[in-house]
């Protein structure tokens, strides 16, 4: 009796701390890694057509994404978005036409201080040490809660059973069910691997994937040398992901 | 206690049959929609969350505050809540589970749902949602409950249902502070990032769910003998007036703010729900009509309530309310969730709106709750009236008319066979009469037998001592001695009982 008290006692005091955690943005910890990417547009849009789609496509196909027939059900890691929508406060009439009309990729931002993660009742979905946002898809409830918090609608839910619309079954990695969501993991089992994200492989060096925290990486130092911009920056969910342009 | 429930009449019966046929065509889409998944419904990767969740948040409003209105009867002896505050509660009650099952349609894996409990997140709003709304539903039951079995017993309050009932007061807010916060707290939709969601369910609440305890009540008036006083329904009806006014000046106050300032991010919203979204020569304005036929509805019953005079004529009071309960259901509905995601995070413009097996599961949700909500209502009935029956005496109500108290007593009741004419002292008595004499069964025998009007009852005028035989004839005296409108005539027309 005495002793499940004392252990409910320390349980919500743990969480209380949790609770004020995860009201308070991070301090940045120097020490571990933190993944992170930027995307170079300029050099981006200089590939051909098959090229950029090759980007898409192979998360696609090594993460069994499957492709429904309605656009209304179809779940989404990486896709081609324009430059208005995707920066809507960097816009404005007097673009020069070449950054107006570019082609922007978008993925989920692995936010520093991600608004769908502190929303999930479930703890289905969390940020890694390493500061990748990643899923549970055994733990989600498919609430969507995390779809109505994270800013930039990078989530996808699996509204019917996907299965039967990979078009060809990776078999090395999972598939998910009907019912839960979903989305871009930065590759974590490609990490694990020593490997770089898909996307990072498939793009001819126009996406730069690394340590933020390490300051002699190269993510680090075209960081450092050049100007970039992130997706809504004001709404203070710290973005990972950087365009340059 | 529980006996009550299946002791009724025709009526009664082709009720529940009329809900449970409801029920069954919501249970057989949500069978449809379990094995195929929720595309079924009309949600899309823009437009994540629609018709249920929009139920959901109403509901939660609903449930809060049907049963903050007939709190008061305990905590302050307010002795013409009397009769009311068990079908609050139990209205509340039902409210709660209404919503807990529009939660569990929702869900992509229902299967999971204990997850909540077993994973809990202290950083999640819904972890907190789910901890208040079980209690609330756990509290209204226990008090509920115990009122009626002391009401059976004929006994006084104990001190830890007095405790109860304090918990419950602060714990309604919660439940709808808390719902708001849902919403309020996404840094990423400026349609909701706003402090006043809290304020303005609190308000909408307070509106639409005295409304549907109104209208439920007067439907009890009508079609049963219990009889809460249309006192008891009038201040209600205060509530609603005040609260509707309340929602739509904070409606209004919103609008400037979104309008004047003119945020870009926050304005796509309103023009989307008010005019619609241009996009070439297409408009996107699915809501619009929507949200105008809530507005003006809303705004119509508002002036409609203010005015005391149309307040308190019965006659108008049930159709305000329904317009009170449909504009706020409307706004604080699927108005309030589906907004908040068009245009999207990234700029689309896709509309949403619910499938048929999607309106089917909410339909059929709403009759689980009208069904359990019938069932608990005849239960309060029928202890009630029962009580009423054995008191002898029963000192109903203590009004103070110009200082000066006056005891109302009710004599016991008569009831009247209506195919003979014969007259008993009790209903039990009538129905074996008329099984006996008519071949009526027991079950139905409340068509045959109806309470007769104690033909003692007698009108006094206030200011003149005039004695009228009918609650008419006074108020036509009123009017025309005293100038007194016929609205307001129960002011001078007293009930008096002859000795
Ligand atoms: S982009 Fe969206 S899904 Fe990704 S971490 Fe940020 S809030 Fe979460
Ligand atoms: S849908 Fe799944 S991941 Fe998203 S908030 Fe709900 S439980 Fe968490």
């Amino acid at each position: 009796m005495t002793g499940s008290a004392i252990a409910t006692i320390t349980l919500t005091a743990s969480q209380v701390e949790r609770v004020l955690a995860a009201f308070a943005a991070p301090a940045i910890d120097q020490q571990k890694v933190r993944w992170g990417m930027v995307i170079d547009l300029k050099k981006f849009n200089e590939l051909p057509l098959a090229k950029r789609k090759r980007v898409y496509d192979v998360c696609k196909e090594i993460h069994n994404i499957p492709i429904f027939p309605t656009a209304k059900d179809r779940v989404e890691w990486i896709w081609p978005a324009d430059f208005e929508h995707t920066f809507p406060s960097q816009f404005n009439h007097f673009l020069p036409e070449e950054i107006e009309n570019l082609e922007v990729p978008v993925l989920c931002n692995h936010c520093e201080n991600p608004p769908c993660t502190k929303v999930c009742p479930t703890g289905a979905t969390w940020k890694r040490d390493d500061g990748i946002v990643t899923m549970d898809y055994h733990r989600c409830i498919g609430c969507r809660y995390c779809m109505a918090a994270c800013p930039y609608g990078m989530r996808s839910f699996n509204w019917r059973d996907p299965r039967p619309f990979i078009p060809k079954l990776n078999p090395t990695y999972h598939t998910r069910t009907k019912g839960v969501v979903e989305k871009c993991t930065f590759c974590v089992e490609r990490l694990e691997k020593g490997l770089q994200p898909a996307c990072v492989e498939a793009s001819e060096g126009s996406f730069i994937f690394g340590d933020l925290n390490n300051l002699e990486s190269e993510i680090s130092k075209i960081l450092r040398e050049h100007y970039s911009i992130r997706r809504k920056p004001e709404l203070g969910t710290e973005p990972k992901l950087y365009y340059l342009i | 206690m529980i006996e009550h429930a299946i002791r009724g009449g025709k009526l009664y019966w082709s009720w529940i049959a009329l809900l449970v046929i409801i029920i069954a065509a919501g249970g057989a889409s949500y069978y449809y929609q379990y094995q195929n998944g929720l595309t079924v419904t009309g949600m899309s990767k823009e437009v994540s969350w629609g018709l249920y969740i929009g139920n959901f948040t109403f509901l939660v409003g609903v449930a809060a505050s049907a049963v903050i209105v007939v709190l008061p009867a305990y905590l302050y002896d307010y002795k013409k809540f009397k009769k009311v505050t068990t079908m609050g509660e139990f209205l509340g009650a039902a409210a709660v589970i209404m919503c807990m099952t529009f939660i569990l349609v929702d869900l992509g894996r229902p299967d999971r749902v204990l997850n909540v409990v077993l994973n809990p997140r202290p950083n999640s709003v819904m972890l907190y949602d789910f901890i208040s709304l079980s209690g609330y539903l756990l509290l209204n039951i226990v008090i509920a409950w115990t009122v009626l079995a002391y009401r059976e017993k004929n006994k006084g309050y104990s001190t830890w249902l007095k405790i109860l009932i304090f918990v419950a007061i602060p714990w309604a807010i919660s439940i709808h502070t808390v719902t708001a916060f849902l919403y309020g707290g996404l840094v990423g939709r400026p349609f909701w990032n706003t402090a006043l969601m809290a304020p303005r369910f609190l308000a909408g609440a307070f509106a639409s769910g005295p409304s549907l305890l109104i209208i439920s009540l007067l439907v009890m008036r009508k079609y049963t003998n219990f009889d809460p006083g249309y006192d008891a329904i009038k201040k209600i009806g205060d509530v609603v007036a005040f609260a509707m006014v309340a929602n739509l000046f904070m409606i209004g106050a919103e609008l400037f703010t979104v309008f004047y300032s003119a945020h870009p991010h926050h304005l796509e919203h309103f023009i989307y729900i008010l005019f619609g979204i241009k996009e070439g020569s297409f408009v996107y304005a699915r809501f619009v009509p929507w949200m105008w036929t809530s507005l003006i509805l809303g705004i119509i019953a508002a002036i409609m309530l203010v005015i005391p005079k149309v307040r308190n004529e019965p006659k108008f009071l049930a159709f305000t309310c329904g317009m009170v309960f449909i504009s706020v259901w409307m706004e604080k509905g699927m108005g309030l969730i589906v907004p908040g995601y068009i245009p999207s995070q990234w700029g689309a413009v896709v509309e949403y709106w619910p499938t048929i097996p999607e309106s089917l599961i909410s339909l059929g949700v709403w009759g689980i709750g009208i069904l359990i909500f019938t069932v608990l209502a005849k239960v309060a009935i029928g202890v009630t009236l029962e009580g009423e029956k054995i008191e002898e005496e029963v000192v109903e109500e203590e009004e103070v008319v110009e200082e000066v108290e006056e005891e109302v007593v009710e004599e016991a009741k008569e009831y009247r066979c209506e195919l003979c004419d014969a007259v008993f002292k009790s209903l039990d008595e009538c129905c074996e009469h008329a099984e006996k004499e008519h071949k009526i069964a027991k079950a139905s025998c409340d068509m045959a037998c109806v309470e007769a009007a104690p033909a003692e009852k007698q009108y006094k005028c206030e200011l003149c001592d005039a004695v009228f035989t009918d609650l008419d004839e006074c108020c036509e005296h009123a009017e025309k001695e005293h100038k007194i409108a016929k609205a307001s005539c129960d002011m001078v027309c007293g009930e008096v009982e002859e000795e």
